[in-house]
């Protein structure tokens, strides 16, 4: 029996004034591409230009204005205040259709946590409701609620309420077995079990479900809007755009559309984004 | 003296969607004040659902199970549990914020205070540079390591350790074992300690209680477990004899 040899090597040991490149510094170049804020922006100046070239070669104001009669329609109408007061309309309402949603989305996924009828009642409801379309309830809506922004309001409920507690639902399914009963060592119970354990560890769902239930309460209520415009005196975005269709204001149709566009960017790209790096992308959970 | 721990005649069964399974039958043994108490068992044994019924996640359909003389009824801050899972830690809470939690949760501890002591004992089990990290920037072996301070912190009565290092590479697990016992020469806590290693068992109790499978019955206890040493070879033949005890039934069975 022989024993085995050690053979000891000099390769660890970094030869003085030839230090091994453990980092490199990133170009410029390469910094700014790798932020996506950067990369989508280059891809919305992209969609600009060619939205600029193909309005210019076809020539129609009437049927596609240029990018930049839009722009400038937009400018004027939001100096004179019309844009912001009719965005203002849209999102005042939305604010309230999208929290009394999100109210009643957290009602009904916490009762579907703590008792097995109250999943069932969730399961069938969402079943149900979910691929039903927010405004195709609206004639129903008008007949219950009037010619106002209560009618608005309940079908953003709709819209918003199934895909938030069904994401957030199957987001606190999936909540791990360890941290369940890490939660439960510490004789956490009821609502702050909920809330410092179940809603952290399924935050990721129910953010996706929050953006979700946002872009569907957003369209569903330009598309109300453009169903029946004004309420007391003051109609939104929708009405906006379907008020410049009868005047044939083209550009302004578009410019009402961008707006709709910006926003629904802004709430994207700004908060909903924000709120991710701020959280599960800090925390790991998500990438 | 009572026993810190008496388990007196336990068995546990549990239902799956068509059978009910006996994990462990008429299970009794008592862990005193400042005991390495390993179960050690094959798989199938028993041996973590027991852990879990001590823990006070499950009721044992026979028997009964005190700690200090209290009835174990629900889970509990008086026995931290430590997992073998890495996701044990809550990924939203930095190093420092984790071993803070349950102080703050069972109002042990005014915020402070609490933070001196989780300090403390991250400083321990030698975590003191990554105390503002989120738990997904360490390595397993770290966040094992966060959560036996965490558990430490709360200073419970005994601490229940599901195979904590199962998940760990062989080089950090034996880093761990050292670790541990090293923090035990230092506080003297009483531990439950899972494993189905007999090695790691050996390391780490002082008295050990052998499960045998299907379903989970003592086979043995072996006491004074820290008598034996692995330079003289005695750890070596201890980890034989208890090999033969395990397999010895497997034998006559084929």
């Amino acid at each position: 029996m022989g024993e085995a040899r050690i053979l000891l090597r000099s390769d660890a040991v970094a030869a003085p004034g030839d230090p091994a490149e453990v980092e490199r510094k990133l170009g410029v170049a390469e910094l700014l591409w790798n932020d996506g804020f950067v990369r989508k922006a280059a891809i919305i100046v992209l969609l600009a230009a060619l939205w600029e070239a193909y309005g210019t070669w076809l020539d129609n104001p009437l049927l596609f204005p240029t990018f930049h009669d839009t722009v400038v329609t937009m400018f004027d109408r939001t100096r004179d205040g019309t844009i912001p007061l009719r965005a203002w309309a849209s999102l005042k309402v939305l604010f309230m259709g999208y929290g009394a949603g999100i109210v009643l989305a957290a009602v009904f996924t916490i009762l579907a946590i703590s008792t097995r009828i109250g999943t069932d009642f969730l399961e069938t409801v969402t079943a149900m409701f979910n691929p039903l379309p927010a405004i195709a309830l609206l004639p129903l809506a008008l007949i219950w609620f009037g010619l106002g922004n209560g009618s608005l309001v309940f079908v953003l409920v709709h819209s918003v309420l199934w895909p938030v507690a069904l994401n957030t639902h199957s987001g606190f399914k999936s909540v791990s077995n360890t941290l369940r009963m890490v939660g439960r060592n510490y004789g956490l119970r009821g609502l702050p079990y909920v809330a410092r354990i179940l809603i952290p560890a399924a935050f990721g769902s129910i953010l996706t479900g929050l953006k979700i239930g946002w872009a569907f309460a957003w369209r569903t209520l330009i598309a109300a809007e453009l169903v029946f415009g004004v309420s007391s005196g003051q109609g939104g975005l929708g009405w906006f755009i379907f008020e410049n269709r009868n005047l044939l204001d083209i550009p302004a149709v578009f410019a009402g559309l961008l707006t709709v566009i910006v926003i629904g960017l802004i709430v994207e790209n700004g908060i909903f984004r924000t709120i991710e790096r701020a959280t599960v992308q800090k925390w790991g959970t998500q990438s | 003296m009572a026993a810190l721990l008496d388990v007196n005649g336990v068995t546990l069964r549990y239902k799956t969607s068509s059978v009910v399974v006996t994990a462990t039958e008429k299970v009794s043994f008592s862990v005193d004040r400042s005991d390495r108490f390993v179960l050690l068992g094959p798989s199938g044994c028993g041996k973590s659902t027991l852990l879990k019924a001590v823990g006070g996640y499950l009721k044992p359909s026979e028997g009964r199970m005190r700690i200090q003389g209290r009835e174990i009824s629900e889970p509990g801050a008086d026995r931290m549990m430590i997992f073998q899972e890495f996701d044990q830690l809550l990924p939203w809470k930095t190093v420092l914020e984790n071993v803070m939690f349950p102080l703050l949760m069972t109002r042990r501890l005014p915020r402070k205070e609490a933070g001196q002591r989780a300090r403390a004992y991250l400083e321990k089990v030698g975590l003191t540079r990554v105390v503002d990290s989120y738990p997904h920037t360490l390595s397993g072996g770290m966040k094992q390591r966060v959560a036996i301070a965490r558990g430490m912190a709360m200073e419970p009565d005994i601490l229940l350790m599901d195979e904590p290092f199962a998940a760990l590479d062989a080089l950090t697990r034996r880093t761990c074992q050292d670790e541990l016992l090293q923090l035990w020469e230092e506080t003297k806590f009483t531990v439950l300690f899972v494993t189905h290693s007999i090695a790691e068992a050996i390391k780490i109790g002082n008295r050990i209680l052998l499960l045998s499978p299907h379903p989970g019955r003592v086979k043995a206890e072996i006491v004074d477990v820290d008598r034996v040493s692995g330079d003289d070879g005695s750890a070596g033949r201890l980890e034989q004899q208890i090999h033969d005890l395990l397999f010895a039934d497997r034998a006559t069975a084929h």
